[in-house]
């Protein structure tokens, strides 16, 4: 039976007091407990910023990387060994601005990895500049005349990019944004859950009372079918006085690592070489 | 004998089936054969050409020297006339081509006309060409109508007979308009199938998968794709995975993944595409994460030519990358070496937790070479120090970079036992946990550089050829190891006593097996494709020897070993 207890981490945390990234860690937690995961066979791969630092808080295996590069990373530990269960983990500006790249190839390769974007519109880590999802006029010190682009809208870009699971969580919405997190993990193929989370150093407009005022749970009060793409477009673009959470898009299709035959029987780690069997190979160069 | 034939003519003509052809024929009766390719980056038109060396004695460089031309443009034709030796011939079709000779060494052939006739279709030219060129050699006719045989059997009968018919009328036509015996002689030979015929990037390739490889990925660039697609053509069979990336930043950091998951994994590319993976190269320093990155060299700066050679990133690969970390570096001279050193670089990589890389470059990765023999059982494959569960008295006592005496600390795969691993980019307790801590900086420092010394005393001595002593030493480092032999072999040839000193491992540098006594009183001479001398500089400063003479090539084309010769004339 895994309780709470089996993430217990030593490390100490270094966010600030108030942060959303605590009421994550704890939705993550309980999540995993939920699931009954076991912690030597969770991964979980982060870049830099302040939502990296999450697998150190917890007992797992973890990469911590490069800015950006969580999701290569992560596809190449699910590609050598798919038995794991493998979380990435980032900030809006690792996953959207550095990273945006490789999250619009890995949602394409349907790698079953949970991508968690803890989206505070805002960089913490480096002290309060301006991100990919800041909206337009966004005032900070690099951007003292306002932000002069309009924000990414990665719910948009999952959607037409056919990502099999795409969801919106919310920081204050724990239990919610656990089932998120389970549904993703338990889903196979690349899950985006993006997570509004709020910064309380540095973003002073998009607060806890902010989003409070105009999270509403896709489905409360009707039905909601996610696998319609078209709807799943409209919900994608609501943002405003009314901001969506829920799965606002899923899709069945076939996973990378479900295409290579290479590992239908086991892992590629636990797969050793002979190096004498090379020598067939030969015939095809006399 | 030795002679070479070159085929010349615009991308899309099919230069490559006439070369390989010859080739084969001459493999087959245990032939040495060399062909070296220069292309231009474009699919269609150009001017393009292979050209195939063939010696009964080992062959393993290009020659400067062409004796039979073989031209499918006029381009070919006006402008490699040149090479021709002062016997050699010129093949060309003035149907086709905008050229006319008087000269009776070149012969204007019907190939196209022919090929219609004999062969029922103009794409039979190709055979035409094949047997004109052929009934030059006094070798018969035999030999050629036997690899068409086996080359066009799988296309059924009917094809085998009409390349065999176009190849016999192209023989018969030269024979009867040839005013002159046959001009190049080869001894006759039987069939066998022993030698093989394999570009360098196969070597690389095969050398990777029997050291075994399991996850390749990449993103094209040449001259590095060829190796990317020789591993795909048998990754299903020998349980590979190879993932293409969108970018070359994605490539090395899914084969950080892979490694760090228990995986032997490894990427390719070229100095453009190293450019972008260089910040992962330290992450690999960073979190000790074993890989294999191979750099298939091409003359830059920038885009530069893409489908030609250059020994113009040494000194890149050498510092590429922020900050303090060991790495190793390996440079092939030919394939079996090629062969040995991509398990040395994987044994490396995992023994050390480093990232190794491969110098190679176009020539090397794209030429022909005849192998006799390529031996997998010498491969040994060494994981290294990695743990299992009853290697941990509990599993929350595991440290991934515990304090060791060899700066080697154990890993653990995720997943394979009940203990967790903590990785980091960031600098790192010996937990892996983010620390700030200078005592812990300072000892983390310490433990990855501690590494750089049994790394070291692994490197094996450069090649010395022939032993002993001499008054010119010929110093280069890896695709140049055929040309640099030939000349040296030239060189002793008429009277002078000339050495060559070969560097395959480059870096890290092993003082251990070198005394500079002996290279005091010769002339050190560098031989390198590139504008500075990037390894004669190295060497100088690892050495305290001083380079006298650097023969530098960086035109984009391999060395003759005529045009080496040619530099030190004066020296004999």
């Amino acid at each position: 039976m895994i309780t709470v207890e089996d993430f217990h981490s030593d490390d100490p945390i270094a966010w600030c007091p108030g942060c959303g990234n605590f009421s994550i860690l704890k939705a993550l937690k309980a999540a995993l407990v939920d699931i009954q995961q076991q912690p030597h066979e969770l991964v979980i791969v982060s870049g830099i910023g302040q939502a990296p630092k999450t697998p150190h808080y917890l007992r797992c295996n973890c990469f911590n990387g490069l800015h950006g590069r969580t999701l290569p990373v992560a596809t190449g530990i699910k590609l050598a060994n798919h038995k794991l269960t493998v979380i990435a983990q980032g900030g809006d500006g690792d996953g959207y601005g550095e990273g945006g790249n490789h999250f619009l190839h890995a949602m394409r390769r349907n790698i079953d990895i949970t991508y968690l974007v803890h989206n505070n519109q805002v960089y913490g880590l480096t002290k309060g500049q301006a991100s990919p999802t800041s909206e337009h006029g966004f005032v900070t010190k690099t951007t003292p005349r306002g932000a002069h682009s309009p924000a990414c809208n990665p719910l948009m870009l999952a959607v037409a990019s056919d990502c099999s699971f795409v969801a919106r969580g919310f920081a204050g919405e724990i239990d919610h944004l656990a089932d998120l997190i389970k549904a993703g993990i338990r889903h196979e193929g690349f899950a985006l859950i993006d997570i509004l989370q709020p910064c309380v150093s540095f973003n002073r407009v998009n607060t806890f009372k902010w989003y409070s005022e105009r999270v509403y749970k896709i489905d409360a009060d009707s039905p909601y079918d996610a696998e319609d793409r078209l709807n799943a477009f409209q919900k994608a673009q609501e943002w405003g006085d009314k901001i969506p959470v829920g799965v606002i898009y899923r899709k069945q299709r076939p996973t990378l690592e479900k295409q290579f035959p290479a590992i239908a029987d086991q892992p590629l780690a636990w797969q050793p070489t002979d190096p004498g069997t090379f020598t067939e190979l030969l015939e095809t160069f006399k | 004998m030795d002679i070479s034939i070159r085929v010349g003519g615009e991308a899309g003509q099919g230069i490559q089936s006439i070369s390989s052809i010859i080739a084969k024929t001459f493999v087959r009766h245990d032939f040495y054969v060399f062909i070296n390719q220069d292309f231009a980056s474009r699919i269609r038109g150009g001017h393009n050409f292979d050209q195939v060396r063939i010696s009964k004695h080992p062959v393993n460089a290009a020659s400067g020297n062409v004796d039979i031309l073989i031209s499918l443009d006029k381009e070919t034709a006006r402008h490699d006339i040149d090479c021709l030796t002062d016997n050699g011939f010129l093949l060309f079709d003035e149907d086709e081509i905008d050229f006319t000779s008087d000269d009776p060494n070149h012969l204007s052939i019907p190939f196209a006309q022919i090929a219609s006739t004999v062969g029922k279709s103009k794409i039979m030219a190709n055979s035409v060409a094949i047997g004109a060129a052929l009934a030059l050699i006094d070798f018969g006719l035999q030999p050629v109508l036997d690899c068409l045989q086996e080359q066009f059997q799988p296309k059924g009968s009917e094809t085998v007979e009409n390349n065999q018919k176009s190849a016999t009328a192209g023989y018969d036509f030269v024979r009867q308009n040839l005013k002159a015996k046959p001009a190049f002689k080869m001894p006759s030979a039987k069939w066998v199938r022993e030698k093989m015929l394999l570009t360098g990037s196969q070597a690389i390739a095969l050398g990777a998968m029997a050291s075994g490889l399991k996850l390749y990925s990449g993103y094209p660039m040449s001259p590095a794709t060829a190796i990317m697609e020789f591993v795909a053509s048998q990754a299903d069979r020998y349980h590979i995975i190879v993932e293409q990336a969108e970018d070359e930043i994605a490539a090395i950091n899914m084969v950080i993944g892979a490694s760090f998951a228990g995986a032997r994994a490894m990427t390719a590319t070229s100095g453009g595409g190293f450019c972008l993976m260089v910040e992962a190269l330290s992450l690999a320093g960073m979190t000790e994460t074993p890989v294999v990155i191979i750099v298939a060299q091409r003359p830059g700066p920038s885009t530069g030519l893409p489908t030609r050679t250059e020994q113009g990133d040494l000194n890149f690969v050498l510092h590429a990358g922020h900050g303090d970390f060991p790495r190793a570096v390996l440079a092939p001279g030919h394939p079996e070496q090629a062969l040995y050193l991509m398990s040395k670089a994987f044994n490396l990589a995992d023994k050390y937790q480093i990232p190794v890389i491969v110098l190679s470059d176009q020539h090397f990765n794209d030429a022909y070479f005849t192998v006799d023999e390529l031996d997998f059982r010498n491969i040994a494959i060494d994981r290294g120090y990695i743990l299992t569960d009853q290697d941990l008295p509990s599993p929350h006592e595991y440290q991934r970079y515990a304090a060791s005496e060899s700066g080697i600390s154990p890993r653990i795969f995720p997943g394979n036992t009940k203990a967790v691993v903590y990785a980091d980019s960031d600098e790192h307790s010996p937990e892996g946990h983010i620390t700030e801590s200078a005592a812990v900086r300072n000892q983390m420092v310490r433990k990855r550089m501690q590494k750089f010394e049994g790394l070291r005393r692994e490197i094996d001595p450069p090649e010395i050829y022939p032993a002993g002593e001499a008054e010119i030493v010929l110093l280069g480092w890896g695709s140049t190891h055929g040309v640099i032999k030939e000349a040296v072999d030239k060189l002793n040839q008429n009277g002078a006593t000339a050495q060559m000193l070969h560097y395959s491992e480059l870096f890290p540098f092993n003082h251990d097996h070198f005394s500079t006594k002996a290279l005091r009183k010769s002339k050190i001479i560098a031989v390198e494709n590139n504008y500075t001398g990037q390894f004669a500089d190295f060497f100088s400063e690892k050495t305290g020897l001083s380079v006298d003479r650097r023969i530098l090539k960086y035109d984009g084309r391999p060395f003759t070993s005529h045009e080496i010769v040619n530099q030190i004339k004066d020296l004999i």
